[in-house]
């Protein structure tokens, strides 16, 4: 049974121009145990869809969905007291900038601490004992009189182990880690992930990797869910994803790659990402995509089965052959210029 | 260096640094002795017309400040800086005609444009300051330069706040080439955009070295994006360059332990160019205490007796074609 099982979750946010979509129809489960990773480029609603399943959006946000279970529990009914008894301790997210989302008035020991008196009861005594070898957990050296430092004192990398070890410190059995490295060095980029790769090993926890870096996927990630402009478009094993990507916005970015290019020039895709005021009718990538015919224009595609990578599409790709489509001849002339 | 020479304009050197050091001294209260952050040592290269140096490094190791250097917005305080044939000096104010043989685009577009000023305003600018060209000239020029980065000409009356990521990094773009600059700095001109967009800004800035005839000055942590487009590499750590060649060389046999550790640490698509990976165990050092000998000795999975004593000069490598500073790869011992 899926520990987090979401499906068809929309969020729409009341802004001044009317609603604005930001995440619209993702469904999503996730195993107990596994890497699951969300990519896609900024705008594309994966930060979004989590923090609306962590309950982390403000009242300009409403959420929709037919399903949000997380272990048993149904999070679009529970009520908030409930839901505080979750977060934090089963379900625990991690966030971009270690920097920001740790306070800076209190120290770090006092910090971890609050989470292990708020879910486990724990007293003073416990709590100390527990923090310390929470921080040797993620590999902060003399993690004892590291407690009465302040976030400031203490260097990117080593604040994001200190974000990791408030996480993990209620054995969460999901751990949604957004961006985690990438306000990070390549090295310490490399340390963070090994961590989270071996807590995930040795817990069996869950995890959900939200990214923009197809590298770190890459070396990460069991499964893959790719989103672009709010929507699901694909989703594959993450080996399967690379060799052959059905959605043509997932092969286009790939090949966008630096490190995948056989020419000097790189294959890009042209345009930029929909926003509120632009959103096309049709297929919302139909505007960049390199096969987009009359048909992808006037009529939103539906999400394809299993072997076609739930492309998001009305002509997966097979081995970069879009399948069923009309031809050449069919394709319109690109309306954007690059 | 000893970079093949594909075209008869590139053995132009437009840019040369030799033992180029920026010291700054910390004041650490009333009667301590001031500190000094080394933060750039003994940088020595040259760059060559239409030609891309990238410099590599993670945080703290001394990129930015070499970019201050280059662009003059501070002296160096020791070793000598060569623009376009002249010297820069130390305490004499460089003259308006070096300043603008040199321009720079900064990392995040949307800190570096003014948000008040219209994409002709920023674009005209320059002209007006540097040039006596008239008004319908400046604007003739400018409009030209969008044609050229790929801006439509209906930008021309736009607010920077109205344009994405990538085409406010096409505006900065423009602005820096307004000058006819023949040396570009670019200071992680990608990293703030996303993958698609990445792609279309690097074409560009292919285009127009191509174009133009420009030296780049790459500054960048993201080694695929380096492979790329550079044609000469400089890894630094901690300040001081720990190794110097041309691409192909330090991504093929990269030889210095920090080298290794930087590309195996580098995420990849391709599991076959996947590398053993080296770990680095803890961080970048205060730079206001550097350790002893070489800064990379403490987390240096190959350091040995000298490593703690003395500091590696960057020497060529013994059987390859690459500068390094390190005592195990000069011994043969790597």
């Amino acid at each position: 049974m899926p520990i987090l099982e979401i499906s068809n979750l929309s969020v729409d946010f009341r802004t001044v121009g009317g609603q604005f979509r930001a995440v619209d129809g993702v469904s999503m489960t996730v195993d107990p145990g596994e890497i699951v990773s969300i990519v896609g480029e900024s705008g594309s609603g994966k930060s979004v869809s989590m923090l609306a399943l962590m309950g982390l959006l403000p009242w300009t946000a409403t959420i929709t969905a037919d399903k949000m279970m997380f272990d048993g529990k149904d999070l679009l009914t529970i009520p908030a007291r409930e839901r505080r008894r979750i977060i934090g301790n089963d379900l625990a997210m991690i966030f971009q900038e270690p920097m920001s989302s740790l306070n800076p008035c209190y120290t770090v020991g006092w910090q971890i601490g609050e989470v292990l008196k708020v879910h486990l009861g724990l007293n003073k005594r416990a709590r100390r004992d527990r923090t310390v070898e929470l921080l040797e957990l993620v590999g902060i050296p003399s993690a004892s009189e590291r407690l009465d430092t302040y976030p400031h004192q203490m260097s990117g990398g080593m604040n994001q182990r200190v974000m990791i070890a408030m996480a993990i410190a209620c054995n969460p059995k999901l751990l949604i880690a957004d961006e985690p490295t990438t306000a990070l060095d390549v090295t310490i980029q490399a340390q963070i992930l090994d961590l989270l790769a071996k807590l995930q090993r040795d817990t069996g926890m869950a995890l959900v990797l939200i990214t923009h870096d197809m590298g770190v996927v890459a070396e990460t990630a069991n499964r893959v869910s790719v989103q672009y402009a709010g929507q699901k478009v694909e989703e594959q094993p993450v080996s399967q994803l690379f060799a052959d990507p059905h959605h043509p916005y997932t092969a286009a970015l790939l090949s966008a790659l630096p490190e995948r290019a056989t020419t000097r020039r790189l294959p890009s895709i042209p345009g930029v990402v929909p926003g509120q005021y632009d959103r096309p009718a049709g297929c919302l990538f139909s505007p960049r995509c390199d096969f987009a015919t009359e048909r992808c224009v006037e009529k939103a595609p539906v999400t394809q089965g299993q072997a076609a990578g739930y492309a998001l599409c009305h002509y997966p790709l097979n081995q970069g052959k879009p399948v069923g489509h009309p031809g050449p001849a069919a394709i319109l002339d690109r309306r954007l210029s690059a | 260096m000893n970079a093949p020479v594909s075209s008869p304009v590139s053995s132009d050197v437009v840019l040369e640094a030799q033992h180029l050091a920026r010291h700054y001294s910390l004041r650490r209260g009333m009667f301590a002795e001031p500190a000094t952050v080394r933060a750039l040592s003994e940088a020595s290269f040259k760059l060559s017309a239409g030609k891309t140096l990238a410099v590599v490094g993670e945080s703290g190791c001394g990129k930015s400040t070499l970019a201050r250097l280059v662009t003059m917005i501070e002296p160096p305080t020791a070793g000598e800086l060569i623009i376009d044939g002249k010297q820069v000096h130390h305490n004499v104010a460089p003259s308006h005609e070096l300043r603008r043989t040199v321009q720079i685009v900064f990392q995040d577009p949307y800190g570096s444009l003014n948000p008040r000023q219209k994409v002709g305003t920023i674009l005209e600018e320059p002209l007006r300051l540097n040039t006596s060209l008239s008004a319908s000239a400046r604007q003739q020029k400018a409009r030209a330069m969008m044609e050229k980065v790929g801006l439509r000409p209906e930008h021309y009356d736009r607010y920077p706040h109205m344009f994405s990521g990538g085409q406010r990094q096409r505006i900065a773009i423009a602005r820096s080439l307004m000058l006819n600059p023949k040396i570009l700095v670019l200071d992680e001109p990608v990293s703030a955009l996303d993958v698609s967009i990445q792609a279309q800004v690097l074409n560009l800035l292919m285009d127009l070295q191509q174009e133009f005839g420009l030296a780049y000055l790459f500054i960048s942590h993201d080694l695929s994006v380096v492979r790329h487009i550079a044609d000469e590499v400089m890894v630094m750590y901690l300040g001081r360059p720990v190794e110097f060649g041309t691409a192909e060389e330090i991504f093929n046999t990269p030889r210095h332990p920090y080298t290794r550790a930087l590309l195996s640490a580098t995420p990849t698509t391709e599991p076959e160019k996947r590398r053993e990976r080296i770990r680095l165990t803890g961080e970048l050092p205060s730079p206001l205490r550097p350790p002893r000998g070489c800064a990379f000795h403490p987390r240096c999975p190959f350091a040995y007796e000298p490593c703690d004593v003395d500091t590696p000069k960057l020497l060529r490598a013994p059987g390859g074609n690459a500068d390094v500073a390190c005592f195990a790869v000069q011994g043969e011992l790597l």
